[in-house]
């Protein structure tokens, strides 16, 4: 689902934000990318959903070629992924219902199909009940949801979550987790990006740490070196 | 594109003062360019029927015989530039001045010869009545041998010429400036509703919206503002026209407004200056969301 081969990513002013960065992400897998800031999981994330262009090596992600990608297939990858952040990028001026409805009618689905679907990922997020509250009248936590909900709305293969959980409190992020577990549970790809180590020691899943721009451990190979010796 | 007319209109709603500010620079613009264009239509109407009238005068030396004035006006009225050509006799010549020339009507009856030359009459086809033209088959015409003299208003064709010149000239310039105004302003309120939306599109953007989608509003905002502004500046065309019409103690009565196609010409000129502000406003700031 997910292919970096050897990526290099410079920034203008010339610093590497990633070195020779290789790793595979099959599908079904839940993988944790650890780091400081600064380390290069942002960079990777934005890499992943062609907001940006690796300066060297490739970059697939569910079929494209990120490093190739026309300005006219960023959309169209997009859609096939879902994202979060930290900051939940709600509508304040629009419902919970709304909020998730945008992201199908902005992207030309059938008028008459969403509010069957916008019910079905509120649901499966635990909002139903609070489809037609404001943002503000949400919890961190539930906001949170929401975004979920809404990048889960068009069905993705792979969800890519930025510090999902960076502005919630201990009971909110446990809920937001195995909110994330469910939904990889189903079958999606999901790489979550966090410096919250408590959260990631806590589970067997894959983990990736970045240092410096650099990836420094991979639970998946090193674990793998381990064993043969 | 329910969706995109929607938020099109949006924009009407969330902005209410620039986008009033907008269509009327658009109609200002496109009324001081109606303005110009409804004097160059009347001057051109006016001078259609003073063209007309231009025509060249050759005199004849008399005693020409009469075939070969008929040969030289048959060869004449082949000539490319030439609509008709007509000849007029000693006498005919000397009735027509009778008949125009009242004052001198005494001086003429009681003449014993009749002191008037005969003439060929050359009347200039559409689009051949330019200066150049017309003194180019003058001096054709000067080229035959029983021809003794050639008059023809030049001084007359050439300032109408430069005249009508002008009127276009200044009419393009002061259009293309308030063009420029307006396509200014379009992008000012497009750049306005697109940092206040920012977030929106890059919301838009993130869930995958195609560029067109995300730019097919603000395009329509900008040729609808076009469209509104467009209809406006017609609307104050025409009632400057029916002022200057109604003022003017039946001097102006003849005055004509424009013709259906180029009124349609001024919209399309509006949508198109509304357009060309959100596209340039759009290219340069969305991308920057």
């Amino acid at each position: 689902m997910i292919r970096f081969s050897s990526v290099y990513k410079a920034y203008p002013n010339g610093a590497m934000a990633l070195k020779d960065v290789t790793f595979h992400v099959s599908k079904g897998e839940f993988v944790f990318l650890t780091g400081h800031s600064g380390a290069g999981k942002s960079t990777i994330m934005k890499l992943l959903f062609g907001e940006q262009r690796p300066s060297g090596g490739e970059v697939r992600v569910s079929g494209y070629n990120v490093s190739t990608l026309k300005a006219d297939d960023v959309p169209r990858l997009r859609r096939r992924l879902g994202v979060v952040f930290q900051d939940f990028r709600l509508l304040e001026d629009r419902t919970a219902e709304e909020n998730v409805a945008f992201a199908l009618e902005v992207t030309g689905a059938r008028t008459d199909t969403i509010a069957a679907r916008v019910m079905r990922v509120l649901t499966q997020v635990g909002l139903s009940a609070k489809g037609r509250a404001y943002p503000r009248e949400l919890s961190g936590g539930e906001q949170q949801r929401v975004a979920i909900a809404r990048a889960l709305v068009n069905d993705p293969a792979i969800l890519l979550a930025d510090e999902p959980t960076g502005n919630l409190d201990e009971r909110a992020t446990r809920g937001v987790f195995q909110l994330l577990r469910d939904i990889n549970n189903g079958g999606t790809v999901v790489v979550m990006a966090t410096h919250d180590l408590d959260l990631v020691r806590q589970t067997v899943y894959r983990t990736i740490e970045m240092r410096d721009g650099s990836l420094v451990y991979d639970s998946d190979v090193d674990e793998a070196a381990a064993e043969a010796r | 594109m329910k969706l995109l007319t929607r938020e099109a209109l949006l924009s009407f709603r969330r902005a209410p003062l620039l986008s009033v500010l907008s269509v009327t620079t658009i109609a200002f613009s496109l009324f001081t360019v109606g303005l110009f264009g409804l004097v160059a239509v009347n001057l051109r109407a006016a001078l259609r029927g003073i063209e007309e009238r231009v025509e060249i005068v050759a005199y004849i030396l008399r005693g020409t015989p009469a075939e070969t004035i008929a040969i030289a006006t048959q060869d004449i009225s082949a000539f490319p530039e030439v609509s008709d050509v007509s000849y007029v006799s000693e006498e005919e010549a000397l009735r027509q001045a009778r008949a125009e020339l009242i004052e001198f009507r005494d001086a003429y009856r009681d003449l014993q010869v009749n002191p008037l030359p005969a003439s060929i009459e050359v009347r200039m086809k559409d689009g051949h009545r330019d200066a150049a033209t017309v003194a180019r088959v003058a001096q054709r015409l000067r080229g035959f041998g029983f021809i003794d003299d050639v008059r023809f208003g030049r001084e007359w064709v050439q300032k109408l010429d430069s005249l009508r010149n002008l009127t276009g000239l200044v009419g393009l310039v002061i259009g293309l400036a308030f063009a420029a105004v307006a396509v200014v302003i379009i992008g000012v309120t497009i750049r306005l509703t697109i940092l206040q939306r920012a977030r929106e599109i890059s919301i838009m953007r993130l869930v995958g919206a195609t560029n067109w989608f995300i730019r097919g509003p603000f395009l329509l905002e900008g040729a609808l503002k076009g469209l509104l502004g467009g209809l406006l500046s017609l609307v104050l065309c025409y009632a400057g026209y029916v002022l200057f019409r109604d003022n003017s103690g039946g001097t102006l009565s003849g005055l004509i407004f424009f013709q259906p196609m180029q009124m349609v010409l001024i919209i399309v000129f509006g949508i198109l200056l509304g357009l060309a502000g959100s596209m340039v406003s759009v290219g340069r700031h969305l991308r920057h969301v």
